[in-house]
C-alpha cells in the first residue's frame, strides 16, 4: 500500500497501540527550555523516578533571556530562577545544557537543525508549539504541554493519536519581493487560525521544493498557527546538503547509511490523504496581518475586510480584534505609522534572514523615530552575522545586532514592546499583548519588515528594491 | 482523589472565538517553577485595567458577580497558540473543572486532559443554546456526566436539553479513575528498551 511520508515515520516509532486507544510513540530527541520544564522535573523527583534516556534530551536557555549583556548575570529575578533551575536540573539529570554563554546557546528550535540534531525520519517532541519547524526535514515534530514533558522524560515515549493527513501542494515560481513567509502567512490567511487543527501537514509542490531549509523552517514553523498538529516537508538534496558536516550529523559510513534511509522518506504515488490543498505561488504578494491571530492577513497592497465580509457570529472578535489594534474594517494598512521593528525569533531569525535584510538595508538609513531589534536565533548565527561583517552593515543603517533568545516573540526578557505602540515583526503570532501587555503587531517577512524600519511605516518592499 | 465524577453546577459564559493560550495566562506568568497558583492571573490582561488588581475591567465576565461556577463556556477554537500547560492550570486552580466549546486547540486539549480538566466539544447549537440559557440566567444548571458522555443543560421553563459528547474510551477510562498517562508508559518501561534494541538505531 502507498504510504505518506508521516505513515512511513509514525509506523516505525509505534511501540504498541491501545485497542481504541492512542498509541504508544517513541521519541528520538526531545528538546528543553527554561520555561516548560521546571515542573515537568519536579513531578519526576516527587515519583522518585529519573530521566530514562538523558543521552536523547538537549535543553538550552532561550525564552527568558536578555539580549544585551548576556555575560552578566540576569537582572530580573524570577527569569534568573528559571534559568538556574533548569542547569541544576541538567545537572543532576545529566542532560547536555546549550545555556547561557555557550557557543551552541539559541532558540530551541535554531539550535536542533543548526547543530545537525534534527534528522530526516526521526520524531521530535518540545514543550514548545513551535516544535513544528523541525519538521522541515522530513520528521514528525510537534510541541507538548509540561506533562507530557514529563511523560518523555521519564519514558522517552508519548500517547498519541495519529492526526488526519493533510497536503498542501504549492505550485509555481514566487513573485518578486515574496518570501516563504509570505507563503504561510497567506495560507493561513485562507484556512484560517483553526482550519489545520486535528491534522499532520506535509508541504509539497514546486515552490516549496525551490526554498532553502531555513525558507522551509520557516513554513513549517507557523504549521501550528493554522491548529496543525505538525508540518513537514519531505527530505531532498537541499536537506542533505543542508544537514552534511554539522556537528552532530552522521559520518563516514554513518553518513551512507543514514543517507540511504532518508532517500525512502517521501510520500509515494497514490498515498491518501484526508484533505488536500492547492496554492499557486502567482497569487501571494507580500503579507502582513492587521488582526491579533495569525490568520487575519491580508496582501500589502490589499485593505482590511470590510464589516459586511465577516460572518455575522465572528464580528464581534473581529470588531474587538481591530478595536485592539486601532485600526478600521475596509481601511488600507500601507502607509501606517509603525514604533518597533522587530527581526528575530524561531520563525526568522536564521543567517538567511539576517543575509538578506543586510543585504536590503545596505546603504540605507532607518527612519528616525522607528526602533529596530533584531535579534539572532542563536550564537552561531550571531557569530557567522559577525564574520560576514553584517553587524556593520546594520550599525550604519542605524540597527542594533543584539544577542541571541527568543526576546520580543514573547517578551518574557526586558525585550517589550510598550502599549499602544505599533511593532512589525518577523515573528509568529500577533495575539493581544503578545510582545507586552496591549502592543499592537503586525506580522511580516524580514523583507517587509526591513522596508517598514526604512520608511517608518508599513511599506510595499517591491517599490523599495 | 482527583477522578473525574458528575459536575452539576452553574457556568460561566466567556463568548469569544480563538481565545489563545497567551490570553488564558500571559507569559509574564510562566516564570514559576512549580505549578500552584495559576488561577489568580488567569485571564489576567482580560481581567484588570492596565495590570491593576484594584480596577477590575467592567464587562469581562469573571468580574460579574451574576457569574461562577465549576464549568467553563467557550466560543469556537479555544486554547490556541502556545503549549503552555500553564493555561490549563490557571483554569482549573480558578475552579473550573470542565471547559465546553464547540472546538478546541489541540495541544490544549490534551493538556487539560492531563490535567483532569474536561474538555467536552459539543454542537454548535448545542453551544448557542446554553449561551443563551446561561447569559439570560445565571442560574441555570448544567450537568457533564463523564460515564454516561452527556451534558445535559436544565431548561428551567421547558425539558432539560442533552447532548452526547466524544471521548476516547482510554481517557474516559483514566479520568474516571484517576490514572494518568505516566503510570501507563511506565508499567511499560521493558517493552519500550525492547523496542529501542529492536531498531535500526544508527542515526541516534
Ligand atoms: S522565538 Fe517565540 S515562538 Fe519561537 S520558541 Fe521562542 S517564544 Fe516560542
Amino acid at each position: 500500500m502507498p504510504k505518506t511520508l508521516f505513515e512511513k515515520i509514525w509506523d516505525t516509532h509505534v511501540v504498541r497501540t491501545i485497542p481504541d486507544g492512542p498509541s504508544i510513540l517513541y521519541i528520538d530527541k526531545h528538546f528543553i527550555h527554561e520555561v516548560t520544564s521546571p515542573q515537568a522535573f519536579k513531578g519526576l523527583e516527587q515519583r522518585g523516578l529519573t530521566v530514562f534516556r538523558p543521552g536523547q534530551v538537549i535543553a538550552t536557555a532561550d525564552h527568558n533571556v536578555p539580549t544585551l549583556n548576556q555575560h552578566l548575570p540576569i537582572k530580573e529575578e524570577l527569569s534568573r530562577i528559571q534559568v538556574d533551575t533548569l542547569q541544576k536540573n541538567c545537572a543532576k539529570f545529566g542532560i547536555e545544557l546549550y545555556g547561557l554563554g555557550h557557543p551552541f546557546q539559541g532558540i530551541v528550535h535554531v539550535i536542533g537543525p543548526e547543530l545537525g540534531i534534527t534528522q530526516p525520519g526521526m520524531t521530535i517532541v518540545c514543550g514548545d508549539s513551535h516544535t513544528s519547524t523541525h519538521g522541515a526535514f522530513g520528521t514528525i515534530a510537534f510541541g507538548i504541554g509540561t506533562s507530557e514533558v514529563e511523560m518523555a522524560l521519564a519514558t522517552q515515549c508519548l500517547m498519541q493519536h495519529k492526526p488526519k493527513l493533510m497536503r498542501i501542494n504549492v505550485e509555481g515560481k514566487l513573485n518578486k519581493g515574496v518570501l516563504s513567509k509570505d507563503i504561510i502567512l497567506y495560507i493561513i490567511s485562507k484556512i484560517s487560525a483553526s482550519g489545520a487543527t486535528g491534522y499532520a501537514l506535509e508541504y509539497a509542490g514546486s515552490a516549496i521544493r525551490s526554498l532553502s531549509m531555513e525558507a522551509r523552517m520557516t513554513i513549517c514553523n507557523m504549521s501550528i498557527e493554522m491548529g496543525a498538529r505538525c508540518g513537514m516537508i519531505a527530505p531532498d538534496e537541499t536537506t542533505f546538503h543542508y544537514i552534511k558536516g554539522r556537528p552532530f550529523a552522521p559520518q563516514g559510513g554513518d553518513w551512507d547509511n543514514a543517507l540511504a534511509r532518508w532517500k525512502t522518506l517521501f510520500t509515494d504515488e497514490g498515498a491518501w490523504f484526508d484533505r488536500e490543498l492547492n496554492v499557486e505561488s502567482s497569487d501571494i504578494e507580500p503579507m502582513i496581518t492587521y488582526g491579533t491571530n495569525p490568520g487575519m492577513g491580508i496582501g500589502i497592497s490589499g485593505h482590511i475586510p470590510g464589516m459586511q465580509e465577516i460572518e455575522e457570529r465572528e464580528k464581534s472578535s473581529f470588531e474587538k480584534s481591530l478595536h485592539y489594534m486601532g485600526l478600521e474594517a475596509g481601511a488600507g494598512i500601507k502607509g501606517k505609522k509603525v514604533d518597533y521593528v522587530f527581526i528575530g525569533s524561531c520563525t526568522n531569525s536564521r543567517i538567511e534572514d539576517l543575509r538578506m535584510v543586510a543585504a536590503f538595508v545596505k546603504g540605507k538609513q532607518k527612519a528616525a523615530d522607528v526602533q529596530v531589534w533584531i535579534v539572532p536565533g542563536s550564537k552561531q548565527v550571531e557569530q557567522q552575522a559577525r564574520a560576514e561583517g553584517i553587524d556593520k552593515i546594520f550599525e550604519d543603517a542605524g540597527f542594533l545586532l543584539r544577542q541571541p533568545g527568543c526576546s520580543a516573540c514573547l517578551g518574557m526578557n526586558e525585550d517589550k514592546i510598550p502599549a499602544g505602540k505599533y511593532c512589525i515583526s518577523t515573528s509568529n503570532r500577533n495575539f493581544e499583548g503578545r510582545q507586552g501587555p496591549n502592543a499592537r503587531t503586525f506580522l511580516a517577512s524580514p523583507l517587509t519588515a526591513a522596508a517598514a524600519a526604512i520608511t517608518g511605516s508599513v511599506s510595499d518592499v517591491r517599490e523599495l528594491m | 482523589m482527583r477522578a473525574f465524577t458528575t459536575i452539576a453546577s452553574t457556568a460561566v459564559p466567556l463568548n469569544a472565538e480563538n481565545v489563545d493560550t497567551d490570553q488564558i495566562i500571559p507569559a509574564r506568568f510562566l516564570k514559576a517553577t512549580s505549578r500552584d497558583g495559576f488561577g489568580k492571573n488567569l485571564f489576567r490582561d482580560w481581567r484588570y485595567e492596565n495590570d491593576n488588581e484594584s480596577r477590575p475591567r467592567k464587562g469581562f465576565v469573571l468580574n460579574d458577580p451574576a457569574f461562577h461556577g465549576r464549568i467553563l463556556l467557550c466560543a469556537k477554537n479555544f486554547g490556541c497558540g502556545s503549549s503552555r500547560e500553564h493555561a490549563a492550570w490557571a483554569i482549573k486552580d480558578y475552579g473550573f473543572d470542565v471547559v465546553v466549546s464547540s472546538f478546541f486547540a489541540d495541544i490544549f486539549k490534551n493538556n487539560a486532559l492531563n490535567n483532569f480538566l474536561l474538555p467536552v466539544t459539543v454542537s454548535e447549537s448545542f453551544l448557542n443554546e446554553l449561551f443563551k440559557a446561561v447569559e439570560s440566567d445565571p442560574s441555570t444548571g448544567v450537568t457533564v456526566d463523564l460515564a454516561a458522555q452527556t451534558i445535559t443543560l436544565d431548561k428551567k421553563n421547558g425539558p432539560a436539553l442533552s447532548e452526547k459528547f466524544d471521548i476516547n474510551p482510554y481517557k474516559k477510562t483514566c479520568l474516571l479513575n484517576g490514572y494518568d498517562d505516566i503510570d501507563y508508559l511506565l508499567s511499560m518501561k521493558d517493552e519500550i528498551a525492547e523496542f529501542e534494541n529492536n531498531r535500526i538505531t544508527s542515526n541516534i
